[in-house]
């Protein structure tokens, strides 16, 4: 793990990168590599995340700015923005069941190939998809997901990138960390080794490449 | 009563100690409101907690308790939280006991429409296909007619939720439920005749020789 600063960190994620990007209508989600991106302009992005908050916030600046490509979400009902943008067709939105979603993403960053679930059975989300019979119940075959970049947000990082993160901004993080090629953390507080029991650790440290350290 | 109000404390009754339920938004979320006093209930938001408490006092809110919408919330003594991940595990899992919804339509086998209008609504589903999916026992909470169109169809034409039935639907009119996969008037609203349900309802529905009336 290398401590960076979010300019350095972002200078590495290249136009056209896929990202995997924590938090729930942006509770959790890393805020200020967010606002990086945008004062750096990535352009054709493809974002793997929850949904995408509400405008001027969270994703939803991304959304703002134009720099989103492909969107894979599970709820943009909150974004305005986003269900124009995707009318209008400037933007690719694929549509997932939550649970689907976070499996998928599981997998991805679990070693698996993807996911049997019954969700979406006999709904427009199984088109295109292989099913198979398990003890007389149907499920979907949903394919792992993977990103370029993992962009986390936690509540604690240790200087060795142990993270742990708070209530309900836990969320898709702890997922999303390990299914990223690259995996880049914010955090609240920033604390010397050890503050964070090990018992305690939600994405241990040799899964964060680069922790972004304080302003 | 409101329609609302009549719906959320009629579902409210099918609440029991210890249960884990999980509301949906709109009149779903009215539910928790008509809990009688120390019933331990656990509510879950699907952003991953356990013990979802009411709105917080002024001051009081954290930028990271939030319900499924984003808004803050408090957790309750006893609350927990978790990642996605499990949250919806416990979900697709069979762990959650209720789930209550929202409706677009239902049809007379149970099959529910509740997450898109081709062409003029198209939020994404949410958790909502793995909550009708996975649930022991969804109930939807809804009008029952919207812009005075039953609710309550023959057969769904909006895209189905999942090919689950739901357990039973509530509305300030009646409240269906589905034996044996065919609709059935089990109660009557308030004040309200089992010729005027059965007038103001598509589908078709099996009518007992004895339809109570809801109780509060």
């Amino acid at each position: 793990m290398q401590t960076i600063s979010v300019e350095e960190a972002v200078a590495k994620i290249p136009d056209g990168s896929s990202l995997l990007i924590g938090g729930f209508m942006s509770v959790g989600t890393p805020e200020r590599i967010i606002d990086e991106i945008v004062r750096q302009g990535k352009r054709e992005l493809t974002v793997v995340a929850n949904d995408t908050a509400l405008p001027g916030v969270g994703i939803g600046k991304l959304i703002d700015a134009r720099l989103v490509r492909k969107v894979i979400a599970s709820h943009i009902g909150l974004n305005p923005e986003t269900q124009k943008q995707m009318m209008g067709g400037d933007l690719v939105v694929e549509l997932v069941p939550q649970g689907t979603l976070i499996e998928q993403i599981r997998a991805g960053g679990y070693g698996l190939g993807g996911i049997l679930t019954a969700t979406g059975v006999g709904t427009e989300v199984e088109k295109g998809k292989r099913k198979i019979d398990i003890d007389g119940r149907t499920y979907l075959v949903e394919l792992a997901l993977r990103a370029d970049f993992a962009l986390v947000h936690a509540f604690l990082a240790d200087y060795l990138g142990n993270l742990a993160y708070a209530l309900t901004a836990r969320n898709y993080n702890p997922v999303a960390a390990m299914a990223g090629n690259t995996v880049i953390a914010t955090a609240e507080h920033i604390v010397p080794i050890g503050v964070i029991a090990p018992d305690h650790v939600m994405t241990p440290a040799p899964v964060v490449d680069f922790l972004i350290g304080n302003p | 009563m409101d329609p609302q109000t009549i719906i959320a404390r009629r579902i409210a009754q099918e609440l029991r100690a210890g249960m884990l339920v999980n509301l949906g938004i709109g009149i779903p979320t009215l539910v928790a409101n008509h809990i009688p006093e120390g019933l331990q209930v656990f509510f879950q938001s699907e952003n991953g907690l356990i013990g979802t408490g009411a709105i917080p006092a002024e001051g009081m809110a954290h930028p990271m308790l939030t319900d499924a919408g984003g808004r803050p919330v408090t957790a309750l003594p006893g609350a927990s939280t978790f990642d996605s991940a499990m949250s919806f595990g416990l979900i697709r899992g069979g762990h959650v006991d209720v789930t209550v919804l929202g409706g677009l339509q239902v049809d007379q086998k149970g099959n529910l429409a509740n997450w898109m209008i081709p062409g003029r609504m198209v939020p994404g589903m949410g958790g909502a296909m793995d909550l009708v999916s996975g649930s022991k026992r969804v109930i939807i909470a809804m009008q029952h007619s919207a812009r005075g169109k039953s609710k309550i169809v023959r057969q769904c034409d909006l895209p189905l939720t999942s090919i689950r039935p739901v357990d039973l639907v509530v509305t300030e009119l009646a409240v269906i439920s589905f034996p044996k996969g065919l609709a059935t008037l089990i109660e009557t609203g308030p004040g309200v005749t089992v010729a005027q349900v059965t007038a103001a309802t598509e589908a078709t529905l099996a009518v007992p020789e004895h339809v109570p009336e809801m109780r509060f």
